[in-house]
């Protein structure tokens, strides 16, 4: 089925927030701080502007508590007279004016005075662990641990360290607000709507009523658009009510790749330790990473890392330490994968090291020490139906072809793996606690609506739903509406996040719609049918000792990466991914290549060019010019490869998708690399530069 | 500032200073907003149209440049509900995902396809290496592409 979007789309008239009519709507601009640590004195208001057309907001103006409500209350939404500023580009003040021009003027003649304090950028220097998670399997105490690593054969060490990067959705965060009365109306580009919703009712101190949230046409989120926008929905709610009008904001590119949340950077160091048999026999994780200034998703973020950090392979005793620590950066957050890629990274280099060491050729070893149904996972996990390591790693194994000759003229060739797992769903008992639900109804025309919060962002959960739904109702497609997510008209099913939309979202609705089949025709009133998540049975995780389940199920992936290093330019070319994943069941194959293909570009790219380069805590590169992501003709041809081992307790047998292949491509890219030159690359961005600092002549 | 320009095939005329980008007087003057603004720089191709028939990022074309001159948007490529060869296989290929580079996709792809030039996926890659898309990867925009250029 093709996109129920898809029309809309190529003709131009699906209405993104900048597109919606709105005449009279006044537009918002910020008051950035220029220093990354200090202490708001004052404002001065340039006594040479005409003020008189501009409404001003500060701290002062905001109703209810100056926080955006997330996991903690630590980040305000615009820093308070006498309060800390924490990093560059935090949002001190607001203006708004009838015209973008103007508001931009606006901004610029606010000026902060501020006592500038010293601020810290060096993770390893931080004195503030905004959250630390251990997992640990085989050992009770670290002496037990260190007697375990002591009688290891063999032990493999690397460090290894991943680089920030921005999510380079290519629609900018916007949003606007207006008040109808008391309750303030919010539309923009979003995730989560009743994330919003929720920080709104903290920051406007107002009931559920207080304020309603719609998604307009979303241009892509990838995490991007997951917690930042309840930053605008502020500052936009407090301007409209002091305007007295519907106030829009739309970033501007610049500001955008400066204010908004990144993917965290992190260092990790990995031990692997062999036994005499060449199995491994304990895996010593440390990670850390930037949160930067405020901790936002951090905690989440981390232990997702954490928990993919032991990778997936059989291993009797598994230490994992990661800790997320603040530094003045702006705060990093949601991206794509959600902490697993950067540990993945190091696991997959650390495995290709061991196929090095032992002579194995890397991808039989891969296919030799990996989890199947019945092993246990770093968790204690024990792994039931929809394991698809055998058949991602046949399937790339019959793809792969003969491996290209290492010489060529003025060129390197390598080739390169990555075997990798990403759990579907909400960490741990998150889906339990989130208790998502997702409503189906049959109306008196003969129609049926789809209600949830789930947003469409580009990933298709419109058509996807569609399919669901009217295959439980048994009716034409056509007779199916997803209903716009809006927080007036659609139950709270969870945030659109973690790769568990089609998976825990759809299986509701393919719940509800079932139900709703069998109590037709009753049609003189509307019936409804609402499901809410339930856990499948025996799935269970302790957060107190971090065992147990750590997601429902897993996705499984093998990935194969051919590069040609120029010797010349030094530029790596990524010549042929082969990427295999197991998606449970594509209810729409169309859509999941799509998934695959965009997803293993982002790692791609986050393997060679992209990256934030921070100077004294302000993004250096805050351009597309110069923040770079792949072109057409940067990006190569994907093998891209549906495997199907249905997950029972999915939709059609579906699971995640979204995120998994974000995480492994990036280490297949080093491996490759490393097989070219025979140098080991072990810090991200695998830039001409970095290669050329370790292969000049 | 008074500017004539023809867009869509249609005589149009904007009243505003002539060094307006050409972007902001098709969305705000025109009211044609399927020509999207994605960095302001011409780096992503999102505001791609044509100007007499060649492709220009339209933020970095002033309206005043424009007098007397023809512009083609997204809005201009079907014919009422007769969708261009490129648009229809984009829906067909799963070619738009976001849909925000769509239109300058769209745009740029069918000057590539309606002037023969979409002769292999190598050429499509380099004459749309100027339009970033960041959801599909690229491969189902080349397809789609390719399969336009094969409908023709």
């Amino acid at each position: 089925m093709p996109r129920v979007d898809g029309v809309a789309k190529v003709t131009g008239r699906a209405l993104y927030l900048d597109d919606l009519e709105a005449p009279n709507a006044w537009h918002g601009a910020t008051v950035r701080s220029t220093v990354a640590h200090g202490i708001l004195e004052a404002f001065d208001l340039d006594p040479g502007f005409d003020w008189s057309r501009v409404v001003v907001v500060t701290a002062a103006d905001i109703p209810g508590k100056n926080t955006i409500a997330l996991i903690e209350d630590d980040q305000p939404a615009l820093v308070a007279i006498g309060a800390p500023i924490m990093h560059v580009d935090e949002a001190l003040a607001l203006v708004a004016a009838p015209t973008r021009e103007l508001a931009f003027a606006a901004a610029r003649a606010v000026k902060p005075r501020v006592e500038p304090l010293p601020a810290n950028f060096d993770p390893a220097a931080s004195t503030h662990v905004f959250k630390e998670f251990r997992v640990r399997k085989g050992h009770a105490t670290d002496a037990e641990f260190d007697a375990a690593i002591a009688r290891a054969a063999h032990v493999i060490e690397g460090s290894y360290s991943t680089s920030p990067q921005e999510q380079m959705y290519i629609e900018p965060q916007a949003m606007m607000a207006e008040w109808h009365g008391t309750a303030c109306h919010l539309v923009g580009s979003m995730q989560c709507p009743y994330y919003v919703h929720k920080a709104m009712k903290v920051l406007l101190g107002c009931g559920p009523d207080g304020v309603v949230v719609r998604q307009a046409v979303t241009g892509g989120g990838f995490g991007g658009k997951e917690e930042y926008p309840s930053m605008l929905a502020a500052h936009v709610a407090v301007l409209a009510k002091k305007a007295g009008r519907a106030v829009k904001m739309v970033y501007d590119r610049d500001e955008d790749i400066a204010a908004t949340t990144k993917r965290h950077p992190a260092r990790t160091r990995h031990r692997l330790a062999i036994d005499a048999h060449g199995e491994i026999c304990a895996i010593d994780v440390d990670c850390v990473m930037d949160g930067g200034a405020y901790l936002t998703l951090s905690p989440v973020v981390l232990s997702r890392g954490v928990l993919h950090a032991a990778g997936p392979y059989r291993c009797p005793v598994v230490r994992v330490r990661g800790r997320v620590v603040m530094t003045n950066h702006p705060p990093h957050g949601a991206f794509r994968g959600f902490g697993a890629p950067q540990t993945t990274f190091p696991y997959e280099r650390q495995i290709d090291k061991l196929a090095r060491h032992l002579g194995e050729e890397p991808l039989a070893l891969r296919h030799r020490l990996a989890l199947r149904s019945g092993d246990t996972t770093a968790t204690g996990q024990v792994l039931g139906a929809s394991v698809g390591t055998d058949e991602v790693i046949a399937a790339v194994r019959d793809a792969a072809g003969p491996v290209p000759a290492r010489d060529g003229p003025r060129c390197k060739r390598g080739r390169g793996y990555a075997f990798y797992f990403h759990g579907a769903g909400f960490t741990g008992s998150g889906e339990q606690r989130l208790a998502g639900r997702a409503t189906v109804a049959a109306l008196p025309n003969g129609r049926f609506e789809v209600r949830t919060s789930s947003t469409d962002i580009g990933q298709g959960a419109l058509t996807i739903f569609t399919q669901i739904a009217s295959q439980g109702l048994g009716v034409d497609a056509a007779l199916v509406d997803i209903i716009e997510p809006s927080t007036d008209r659609v139950p709270d099913s969870g945030p659109t996040v973690a790769s568990r939309t089609c998976m825990v979202v759809g299986g509701l609705i393919e719940k509800a719609s079932r139900e709703l089949r069998d109590l037709l025709p009753a049609r003189d009133r509307e019936l409804t049918v609402t499901k809410q998540y339930e856990p499948p049975p025996g799935v269970h995780f302790d957060d107190e000792t971090y065992t147990g389940a750590a997601y429902p199920v897993f996705g499984w992936a093998c990935c194969l990466v051919d590069v040609t290093v120029d010797l010349d330019t030094y530029e790596v070319r990524i010549d042929r991914c082969v990427q295999a994943v197991d998606v449970g069941k594509a209810i729409n194959p169309v859509i999941v290549r799509g998934q695959i293909e965009g997803g293993t570009l982002q790692a791609l790219g986050w393997a060679l060019l992209e990256n934030i380069v921070y100077r004294d805590g302000k993004v250096a590169n805050a351009n597309m010019t110069n923040c770079i992501v792949p072109t057409f003709a940067d990006a190569p041809e994907i093998e891209t490869m549906i495997v199907e081992v249905p997950y029972p307790f999915g939709p059609s047998g579906a699971k995640g998708v979204g995120e998994i292949p974000m995480d492994g491509p990036a280490a297949a890219v080093a491996n490759a690399v490393e097989d070219a030159l025979g140098v080991a690359f072990d810090a991200l961005p695998i830039s001409p530069e970095a290669v050329f600092a370790k292969v000049r002549p | 500032m008074k500017v004539e320009l023809r867009v869509n095939g249609q005589l149009r005329e904007v009243d505003c200073s002539p060094w307006k980008r050409l972007l902001d007087a098709l969305r705000e003057d025109l009211r044609l907003t399927g020509t999207k603004e994605g960095c302001g720089e011409g780096e992503c191709g999102a505001c791609t149209v044509m100007l007499d028939g060649e492709v220009v990022n339209s933020c970095l074309v002033a309206v005043g440049q424009c007098a007397g001159r023809d512009v083609t948007t997204v809005e201009g490529l079907a014919h009422g509900d007769l969708l261009h060869a490129v648009q229809r296989e984009l829906v067909a290929c799963g070619g738009a995902q976001c849909g925000i580079c769509t239109p300058g996709i769209a745009v740029c792809a069918a000057h590539v396809v309606d002037r023969g030039l979409a002769t292999s996926r190598d050429k499509v890659r380099e004459l749309l290496a100027g339009n970033i898309c960041r959801c599909t990867g690229y491969q189902l925009i080349v397809d789609a592409v390719i399969n336009a250029a094969k409908a023709k």
